[in-house]
């Protein structure tokens, strides 16, 4: 069997200032197999709803659907959403408290195949979430933008990994 | 509003982080009864299976279910314990004194042909030979219709024998053309 170290830091972006409502990574190698999003973020002002869009040289708006499973620490719950303009993936408060999330983007330069996206997301003071997010196109993907309403707060991290397989 | 934007093609320096391995990739050109990675390295830590699956044929249905065997062990010395949800309803269940472990779901033959189902595996301290052997599950599909499907799955084999083989199955109907299985090994300190 081959071997050969792989899971690489693409690229990071640290939030100041909290003026910043859109974060995007742009031009993304083709060469991984999977990538990696680590999310570690919350709201500038209020409680708001992170979006996730994927698309190839710019967000696609539309062609989401997702299937979710949480738990609110009382019950676990699950629903579906279709025909999707993005993937709303958490619930940012304006505290201090991060919510952390992983999106794993599953052979996500294919052209062959729509792209599945795994994602766990976890709010210490809300719901456990874990969730597959399909964007309906075949095309590869090298752009990934996070948006929010409110702006992302000071402090908040997106580090974007690839890994590659033999 | 300001964006902040960040060109992954122009940062330099890409480090390796060299904790993570690939192992080893199956890809299916056509179809497959099985997905089988063997004489896997004893040099890891834990063992990390990532990939794309969708059922090869037989009946039509929404998803299958993946198993997994280890070492090839067909006897019923394997557990499962499931929590999911189909969009509708949130569940758990478990499965004990089988002969395999419900490891993912692969999207099923009733969805578009392009949909392919998304599933993480993990395998931890799969060289000790102190303790049965723990696996973890991360998979779900999704098809923008009637019927998506998520799993988190806990699995442990009823052996303390080191892990050198897994094979996934999909009961019956095996897997389709571009469905692709990737090995990784992590590494301890």
């Amino acid at each position: 069997m081959a071997a050969g170290a792989t899971y690489e830091p693409i690229a990071t972006t640290t939030v100041s200032g909290g003026s910043t409502s859109t974060i995007t990574f742009s031009g993304i190698s083709g060469s991984y197999t999977d990538l990696v999003l680590v999310c570690s973020g919350n709201s500038n002002s209020g409680t708001d709803y992170p979006r996730l869009r994927v698309g190839n040289g710019s967000a696609s708006a539309t062609g989401y659907s997702d299937t979710q499973l949480y738990g609110t620490g009382a019950a676990g719950a699950s629903y579906r959403e279709t025909s999707q303009t993005g993937f709303i993936f958490a619930t940012y408060p304006a505290t201090s408290a991060k919510i952390t999330t992983i999106f794993n983007f599953m052979n996500y330069s294919n052209t062959t195949t729509y792209k599945s996206v795994l994602m766990r997301d976890n709010n210490s003071a809300g719901n456990v979430t874990a969730a597959v997010m399909l964007w309906q196109s075949t095309s590869a993907i090298n752009y990934i933008e996070l948006f929010i309403t409110n702006n992302f707060a000071s402090g908040s991290t997106f580090t974007l990994y690839g890994i590659a397989a033999a | 509003m300001p964006i902040l934007g960040t060109i992954a093609s122009q940062v330099p320096g890409k480090i390796s982080v060299g904790a993570f391995e690939s192992i080893a990739t199956v890809t299916i050109g056509a179809s497959a009864s099985a997905i089988t990675f063997s004489s896997i390295p004893q040099t890891y830590t834990h063992l990390q299976v990532r990939g794309i699956g969708r059922a090869g044929g037989g009946a039509a249905a929404d998803y299958n279910g993946i198993n997994l065997q280890v070492n090839g062990d067909t006897g019923s010395n394997y557990k499962t314990h499931q929590l999911y949800g189909d969009g509708a309803t949130a569940g758990a269940s478990a499965q004990g004194s089988t002969n395999l472990t419900y490891m993912g779901v692969a999207t099923g033959q009733s969805n578009t042909a392009s949909v392919f189902s998304a599933t993480i595996v993990d395998i931890l301290d799969y060289t000790n030979t102190n303790k049965y052997t723990t696996l973890r599950a991360l998979s779900g599909t999704d098809s923008n219709n009637t019927y998506g499907y998520l799993q988190l799955g806990s699995g442990l084999w009823l052996n303390t024998a080191a892990v050198t083989s897994l094979t996934f199955q999909i009961s019956t109907v095996g897997f389709g053309q571009y469905s692709s299985f990737a090995l990784y090994g992590i590494k301890g300190a």
